[in-house]
């Protein structure tokens, strides 16, 4: 297939990105203003840019196709996807919003006291991003090449660009704005055609094939082998792994405070619900014109081959060309919101040049551009290596990890540092295990390969145990300030109370002094005010 | 009758050595200061937040997440149609999607009224 108006339509979105980035730009000037935006963005704009950028695609193309292919059993994932929000909205906005942390290590640091626990989520917010990065790269590869019939390095490489561009003028402020563009932009891409293509089905509905493709197995639910242990084990992976996804947890800080965190989710669950009834739709349809597909290996491009299916000549062209371009806004969108969380979080820890406000953006750019010139090598390498599955996977690893220590973080004070990494240990390398033997093939017979394929219903339970079960052996290492954080992430931001000097961008410097540091914990200082001296329990020294 | 002599004021004041002083210590030092007191009100906010999210969960788990038992359970749900669609993909689409925004607005209520019953409490309302 080669449709020059899908080029034009690609061109077009990432023209359209830079601009509303560069428009972004305008407002973009402090370190803030890079991980976090400065915390001023409007909950109905947060909620565009949050569902933007979590619409990867995934869930442009990769939910129709597997609608397409496995019927009835894969709704679960956009419900899952959605009510992983809800979880998200019940259990963490606020309190994660009001710590004040930019990033996953930031929390941790703030929470457990401990530098080592902030090092061991800050590999994991990069293993995590990378292991989400690199399919979005691989996607990107292949769509542009069955729209247009370019080699897949060319897809990767405009990807890869154009994120690069995005990020390293404006940070997170231009990126919010382009996200929020990209939601409304797949929400059309996929709605505008829908009209003309269900008024196409329509005229055919007397298709002598449609009674044969609507088979058991695929209307009704729960018909595969292990099939009740495979949905459950995805409900856990999506309900509890959205909330340790590092793109999404750090779009949380740019609100303005904790009643608009919790807002701006309210809305984001709406707008995921209305977009996630759209591709089922679509694999749906699919399944009337286009169930070759999958006997030919290939149902994940249902999405853009219904226009040539139902309509011949400029139509079908035109309509591919709108749904091309939401495809390539759902590959920018995701691994924008990656490339900032995972180089924000690497900036911060792995490599620290300079600390003051000029050094630490430089320092952002060159990560920008370090992170995606690895994920863009490590795409290269993986080229061989069936990855889409690794997307599902990803969610079994968050929420084995990131997921129990924000729950037991926020809701139990008796949550310490040891047990915080000896969970993320244990939950990550099960997960992370079952990830690897998944991706390169290693099959397994019988409960044990059923289990690696779907590995939540196990790492989960046992991540949160070990969790638990060390923080009570380890009862007299309970971080020392931990009654004032939970102060910090419970108390209403309006009431003036003493909520720590916990500073992100400030925390591995030394108090100034040894007096300076007890006062602050002497006198109440508002968080937005009081970060001139840290509290002393929580130096970048102490492990 | 003569008019009265105006009577000299008298001030009736008392030191009132022996009541007990009346606390002026706020809620806001006392959670400050970490004392007992303190500790015990942020806990109420806690626990009142925790029970509402658990029960949240717990009616997603209750609903949602039994589903898959349902349909093994009861595999003649699938034969059932609405409108020509079979009741199982109603169930997981539009269904699912309402009740988890409209538990997601019931939280955002809930919460904030916790979070007003809390600075309320504070303020000495």
């Amino acid at each position: 297939m080669n449709n020059a108006a899908s080029i034009v339509a690609v061109v077009l979105v990432s023209v359209a990105s830079l601009a509303v980035g560069a428009f972004g730009l305008r407002l973009s000037r402090t370190m803030s203003d890079f991980y976090v935006a400065s915390r001023g963005v409007s909950p109905v704009l947060n909620a565009s840019a949050i569902s933007g950028e979590y619409l990867s695609a995934a869930s442009f193309l990769g939910v129709a196709g597997l609608i397409l292919a496995r019927g009835v059993d894969m709704l679960w994932l956009p419900i899952g996807w959605t009510a992983g929000y809800l979880l998200l909205l019940v259990f963490v906005a606020a309190p994660l919003r009001r710590s004040g942390a930019y990033t996953l290590p930031d929390f941790a640091q703030l929470r457990l006291e401990s530098v080592v626990a902030r090092r061991a989520s800050s590999l994991l917010v990069v293993a995590i991003g990378l292991l989400y990065l690199i399919p979005q790269f691989q996607g990107a590869g292949l769509t542009l090449r069955t729209l247009t019939g370019a080699p897949s390095w060319v897809g990767q490489l405009s990807v890869a660009v154009v994120v690069c561009l995005n990020v390293l003028p404006g940070g997170m402020r231009s990126v919010t704005l382009v996200q929020a563009f990209h939601y409304w932009l797949k929400l059309l891409a996929l709605l505008t055609p829908l009209f003309l293509l269900l008024g196409a089905v329509g005229d055919r509905s007397d298709d002598p094939a449609v009674g044969t493709v609507f088979v058991t197995d695929w209307v009704e639910p729960l018909q595969g082998d292990h099939a009740l242990y495979l949905t459950y084990s995805l409900v856990l992976a999506t309900f509890f792994g959205t909330m340790g996804l590092p793109h999404v947890v750090v779009r949380f800080y740019t609100n303005p405070d904790g009643r608009a965190a919790r807002r701006t989710t309210l809305a984001v669950l709406v707008l995921l619900s209305g977009f996630y009834l759209l591709p089922v739709v679509y694999g749906v349809i699919g399944r009337y014109v286009a169930s070759d597909l999958v006997a030919a290996g290939r149902a994940d491009s249902v999405v853009l081959e219904l226009p040539s299916r139902l309509f011949d000549g400029p139509v079908a062209e035109g309509l591919t060309a709108v749904l091309a371009a939401g495809a390539f806004a759902a590959f920018l969108s995701t691994s924008t919101g990656l490339v900032v969380s995972v180089a924000g979080v690497v900036s911060q820890d792995l490599v620290r040049w300079g600390a003051g406000h000029r050094q630490g953006i430089r320092t952002f750019r060159l990560t920008t551009v370090a992170v995606v010139a690895g994920a863009l090598l490590l795409t290269v390498v993986s080229a061989g290596v069936p990855v889409a599955h690794a997307v599902e996977l990803t969610f079994a690893v968050a929420a084995s990890t990131f997921c129990p220590m924000l729950l037991l973080g926020i809701w139990w004070r008796g949550l310490t540092s040891r047990g915080a990494i000896s969970g993320l240990v244990v939950g990550g390398a099960l997960s992370m295990g079952a990830v690897v033997t998944t991706t390169f093939g290693i099959a397994t017979a019988g409960w044990f390969g059923v289990v690696l394929t779907q590995p939540a219903a196990v790492s989960v339970p046992l991540a949160f145990a070990t969790m638990v079960l060390v923080s009570l052996a380890t009862r007299s290492s309970t971080p020392e300030h931990v009654a004032q954080t939970m102060v910090r992430l419970h108390a209403p931001e309006h009431i003036d109370l003493n909520r720590g000097s916990f500073h992100p961008e400030r925390w591995y410097r030394r108090p100034p002094t040894a007096e300076a540091g007890s006062d602050a914990t002497q006198h109440p200082t508002r968080p937005s005010t009081g970060e001139t001296v840290r509290r002393p329990g929580t130096t970048a020294r102490r492990s | 009758m003569t008019p009265e002599a105006p009577r000299a004021r008298v001030r009736v004041t008392s030191p009132r050595t022996s009541a007990a002083r009346t606390r002026n210590v706020s809620i806001a030092s006392e959670i400050d200061e970490q004392t007992r007191l303190g500790e015990v009100y942020i806990t109420s906010l806690m626990r009142s937040q925790l029970r509402l999210a658990l029960g949240v969960l717990l009616v997603l788990a209750s609903t949602l997440g039994l589903l898959p038992l349902l349909f093994t359970a009861v595999p003649g749900l699938a034969g059932i149609h609405l409108l020509g669609v079979p009741l199982p993909w109603i169930l997981l689409t539009v269904v699912a999607f309402a009740e988890i925004i409209g538990l997601g607005a019931f939280y955002v209520r809930r919460s904030e009224r916790n979070e007003a019953t809390f600075s309320d409490l504070l303020d000495g309302r």
